[in-house]
């Protein structure tokens, strides 16, 4: 069954292409693996997510979210499942999981954020008072778990792997974190912040990632 | 031979996709009922992010998340695989699976609601089945293609929970008329022999859902635990 589709955005010789829109931590991810990898691809960027473009509906009709990635005209979508893909495809230089399966399941574990930092982060910034203090400390302890994972300088040892790939993105939400539940990660984290100032030296980071504005 | 137990709860689907995929390879376990009300101390030492089941044990090796725990058993015994060998396929096998988790608030809404609310619940259950039946399972017969993998095991609830619970909430969800190719899926994944020798007794869950039930719909009194069940129900 030929899954690729046709699209007027999608000339026949344009092998990778990536969607996305800039304050999500997830395009991201994609954008950095890509990067790690030294695919060549074209990312474009959808102006307005309440205005969906029709290549985004037509590409990801299920959720209409980005990021998406089409690869010969298959499209993929949801972050962790296309960085996954992007390491079983695109082969040369150093993987992003590891080979051994328990390391991988440990990398994996610790790569869905969705069930311990994202939504812990949210409440961080959006709510008050006791739930909002509650917040922080359960994100202080999560983070504080992830700095005991870690004695390389990545979580993928002397390169970046699938967690450092998945978690840097949050780098640029702390300041707002920080800012609206006032506290310092680089004074109750500091393992953490370096860890995070180290993977963003490396290019296919620093490029991939823009600063959240702090409303 | 290293060590293979399995942690678990009798009425958790996250638990019967490791189970099936482990007698689906041929592998033998030890399995470990934990009561998931009165969680042991085993469970909080071997889950302690979670604190949820199952946890997987391997020659000492501990793992936790179902999925995670299948891919792993999938690169350790690479009989019967679960997941293809395209990438693109892989993704594809991936997504269907987040899919059903992701949206399993949505399906199980109406088991808690009643009036108004449930009907809204239903509708919502519905547009989800609707997805799976249309853009899952298309015209295969399993959500793998011609053999169960990964994305049945993990849908596999659907076979056994969905009649139990919608005896226990009063509603019809599921129709088979409404959902001819998805309850064509049951009955052929019900033939599957690992699975026709091990799955959850329909009387027991009816009773379990019928308990659950009365637990939401009373006022929010037993705050604690009508929070252990929603979260267990949600698992």
């Amino acid at each position: 069954m030929d899954l690729s589709m046709k699209h007027e955005y999608l000339p026949e010789d344009l092998q990778v292409v990536s969607l996305g829109f800039w304050p999500t931590p997830f395009v991201a991810r994609v954008k950095i693996a890509l990067a790690e990898k030294g695919v060549q691809s074209e990312y474009k960027e959808e102006e307005d997510l309440k205005n969906k473009s029709s290549l985004l509906l037509q590409m990801n009709p299920i959720h209409k979210k980005v990021p998406v990635l089409i690869h010969n005209g298959k499209p993929l979508s949801e972050s962790l499942i296309v960085v996954q893909y992007i390491d079983e495809v695109w082969q040369d230089g150093p993987p992003l999981l590891p080979s051994d399966p328990y390391l991988r399941s440990q990398a994996m574990f610790w790569a869905d954020l969705k069930r311990y930092i994202y939504p812990v982060g949210w409440k961080v910034w959006t709510t008050k008072a006791e739930e909002q203090d509650a917040a922080k400390k359960e994100f202080l302890e999560n983070t504080g778990l992830l700095e005991e994972l870690k004695d390389k300088p990545f979580f993928g040892g002397e390169n970046l792997g699938f967690v450092d790939v998945t978690l840097i993105p949050i780098y640029s939400w702390l300041p707002v974190y920080e800012k609206f539940a006032n506290f310092s990660l680089v004074v109750e984290r500091p393992k953490f912040i370096e860890w995070a100032k180290k993977c963003m030296e490396k290019e296919s980071v620093s490029k991939s990632s823009r600063p959240a504005k702090a409303q | 031979m290293e060590e293979v137990k399995v942690i678990g709860f009798w009425a958790s689907p996250y638990v019967y996709r490791v189970t099936w995929a482990l007698k689906l390879k041929g592998v033998e376990y030890e399995y470990q009922e934990e009561d998931v009300f009165n969680k042991s101390d085993l469970l909080l030492q071997y889950n302690p992010v979670h604190k949820k089941v199952p946890v997987f044990v391997h020659g000492g090796k501990l793992i936790a998340e179902s999925i995670v725990i299948l891919e792993y058993i999938d690169e350790t015994w690479p009989q019967n695989p679960l997941l293809p060998t395209d990438p693109h396929a892989r993704a594809m096998a991936r997504f269907w699976t987040k899919f059903g988790d992701d949206k399993k608030p949505e399906f199980l809404g109406f088991l808690g609601r009643t009036g108004e609310e449930q009907m809204e619940a239903v509708k919502s259950a519905q547009e989800c089945l609707k997805i799976l039946e249309e853009h899952g399972l298309e015209e295969k017969k399993f959500f793998d293609g011609d053999k169960i993998g990964m994305t049945d095991l993990s849908l596999g609830w659907i076979a056994f929970y969905f009649e139990a619970m919608e005896e226990a909430a009063g509603v019809q969800v599921l129709e088979a008329t409404s959902f001819p190719r998805l309850h064509a899926w049951i009955r052929n994944f019900k033939e599957v022999q690992v699975v026709k020798e091990n799955h959850p007794d329909q009387a027991r869950l009816l009773a379990y859902f019928k308990w659950l039930r009365e637990m939401y719909v009373k006022p929010a009194t037993i705050w604690a635990e009508f929070g252990a069940a929603y979260k267990l129900l949600c698992f």
